[in-house]
């Protein structure tokens, strides 16, 4: 299991893939604390 | 990765505590996590962006691996990801990842 | 007076403009990043206009081939062209370049753009009639040294340049005027092309632009109201008009409006238009570069969407399985299918399966792949397949059977809003005139997070059904 607790997460997420939002409300609810969020398109 | 977001990561990375960072990623394809993850630990491959020759020794998890499942409550993966593990090649995600780690790479 | 409105027709002009790669806005960067190496490179991968045509998915676009002729053509698609097709279709045209600055000079109506006096020369019957202002090239040369945009390939001849249209106005900058002219341009040409081929004596009431440009001064970016600029060029007197904005979600948002506006009686003929994106051109070159294709991301793409009454034939706009993402819905792919495809279907008392296609958002996977951003029409087939498994509707195993079934292969143009479902749109009548369908789902999203005012998605969709009569 990947210890996420007390990490700075940098999320980067895909409209196309899994958004940005969607990696940060994981990353938290693990117990991690997110300094970049960010969703790319590329479309 | 564009050459905006490899910059706006450079500053973040550099801003401190780099020991306890990761990159929690959401890329759709096996090709563009690799590409991500080679980045953010080993420089820019194509040496075209800001992080070309800089390697900000990242470690990359992808949102799909088993390992980082287990971190997260089930009730929130659920909600979040849902089925997108049955839609996205998870399988070749894992696999570029496993790559990088080891750092064997073939494209 | 209500009436059910309906979709009569809908046309695609694909301008094929390869000297204006090297304006949108990825090659643009990586140019003043890496120098005139990239313009070179750019050059040597550049299609011509016998080869765009060609093209399968662009045959596909304007209706000489259906979108299903591409799941037995082998990939890379760019490979497989014939020698010769043509370029016009059912449901369009690809037109070349010379023809596409011909309305570019049209669009002009405040008169900044400087044309090089040998292409006026040269391009002689084009632009007959067009009152264009000329220059020598030692004036074109000194006006992009002052803010001036070259048309055309700056390292080579281009046709002349456009100058700001204020000195100190960011939001008529000669980089952005040139992007709404190119856009006003092409949605101009799918509209004449519209009026050219369908009730052309029937007077349209109201124009609703849906692109992506922004149009307006400093005080006003963004303004807008493109859909009246482009009636106008287009030659339409009868018509108002305003624009709806919903990044790629535009177009469906504006065929439910344009429905609603039939439905109620306020209008009895309202065309949803949008021209092309010009900064989009060349974006995944790289990729492209890099694969050793050619430049796929090559062509500024219009469109016009007839929507009237009832005419007993035509396929109905349900607005009673009419959805929209609200505010308080979740944005990951998944969240966004349950709420645009999976509900609306619900309420209705339908399942997936009943629904014969899904359009969604039909991206060419030869212009994204290279990029690594992947099939996307596919991904979002293998969710809606996703989605029907977990209602119970199919088995695991039957999700590549379903999105066979109920899907299609990209065929789009990466041109942001163009994608978005509509392309399916001239096939979609056919199959449910002519053809067996009963019901097409139109699905499209739109990232509106990218203008940094919200993390929020959107997304809007609507079944289109068999009239019966």
């Amino acid at each position: 299991m990947v210890d996420l607790r007390n990490k700075l997460v940098l999320a980067l997420g895909e409209r196309d893939g899994i958004p940005g939002q969607a990696l940060q409300a994981c990353a938290e609810s693990a117990g991690a604390r997110v300094v970049y969020v960010a969703t790319q398109c590329f479309v | 990765m564009d050459l905006e977001e490899q910059d706006a990561i450079r500053r973040v990375a550099e801003s401190g505590a780099r020991e306890r960072m990761l990159v929690l990623l959401g890329t759709p394809t096996a090709g563009s996590t690799l590409m991500t993850a080679l980045t953010l630990s080993q420089g820019d491959p194509s040496y075209a962006g800001p992080l070309a020759g800089i390697p900000l020794g990242l470690p990359s998890y992808h949102i799909l691996e088993d390992g980082v499942r287990e971190a997260i409550p089930p009730d929130v993966y659920d909600r979040e990801i849902g089925p997108l593990e049955f839609v996205l090649d998870k399988a070749g995600i894992v696999t570029a990842l496993e790559k990088v780690r080891t750092g064997t790479p073939s494209s | 007076m209500t009436t059910r409105p309906v979709i009569r027709a809908a046309r695609f002009v694909l301008a094929h403009v390869p000297d204006l790669v090297y304006a949108g806005s990825k090659p643009r960067r990586e140019t003043a990043a890496r120098g005139r190496d990239v313009r070179a490179q750019i050059r040597s991968r550049l299609r011509t206009f016998r080869e765009a045509v060609a093209y399968a998915p662009h045959q596909v676009m304007i209706g000489n081939q259906a979108p299903e002729a591409l799941w037995d053509l082998p990939r890379p698609w760019h490979l497989h062209s014939p020698a010769e097709a043509p370029c016009e279709g059912p449901a369009g045209a690809v037109v070349d370049q010379p023809t596409f600055y011909a309305w570019l000079a049209r669009a002009d109506t405040a008169r900044l753009i400087r044309f090089d006096e040998a292409f006026v020369a040269e391009a002689g019957p084009l632009v007959r009639g067009a009152d264009l202002a000329t220059a020598s090239p030692d004036a074109l040369r000194s006006a992009v040294a002052s803010g001036a945009e070259p048309i055309g390939d700056p390292d080579g001849r281009g046709i002349g340049v456009l100058l700001p249209g204020h000195a100190q106005d960011e939001s008529l900058a000669a980089r952005v005027l040139l992007e709404n002219l190119a856009t006003k341009a092409t949605g101009a040409l799918a509209l004449r092309r519209l009026l050219d081929g369908v009730a052309g004596d029937e007077p349209v009431d109201f124009l609703l632009g849906c692109g992506e440009e922004a149009v307006g001064d400093r005080y006003q970016r963004g303004g807008g109201n493109l859909a009246k600029a482009i009636g106008e060029l287009a030659g339409i007197r009868t018509a108002g008009g305003a624009d709806v904005k919903a990044f790629c979600a535009g177009p469906v948002h504006a065929l439910i409006i344009a429905g609603s506006l039939v439905a109620s009686g306020l209008h009895r003929r309202v065309v949803v238009v949008a021209g092309g994106s010009l900064a989009k051109l060349g974006m995944k070159f790289l990729g492209h570069l890099a694969s050793g294709y050619p430049i796929l991301e090559d062509v500024l793409a219009g469109v016009a969407i007839d929507v009237a009454g009832d005419d007993g034939r035509s396929p109905i706009i349900n607005l009673d399985a009419a959805a929209v993402h609200r505010v308080g819905d979740g944005g990951a792919p998944h969240q966004m299918a349950a709420v645009l495809t999976q509900a609306p279907l619900r309420a209705r008392g339908l399942r997936l399966s009943d629904v014969d296609r899904f359009a969604v958002e039909l991206h060419n996977p030869d212009i994204t792949e290279p990029a690594g951003a992947g099939d996307v029409p596919q991904r979002n087939y293998k969710m809606i397949a996703a989605l029907a498994a977990q209602a119970a509707e199919i088995d695991r195993e039957g999700i590549p059977a379903f999105v066979r079934r109920h899907g299609l292969p990209g065929f789009s143009p990466t041109q942001g809003h163009i994608p978005s479902a509509i392309p399916y749109l001239p096939h979609a009548i056919a199959g449910l005139t002519t053809g067996r369908c009963r019901r097409v789902q139109l699905i499209a999203k739109g990232s509106l997070f990218l203008g940094r005012m919200t993390e929020m998605a959107d997304g809007a969709s609507f079944l289109l059904e068999r009239n019966a009569g």
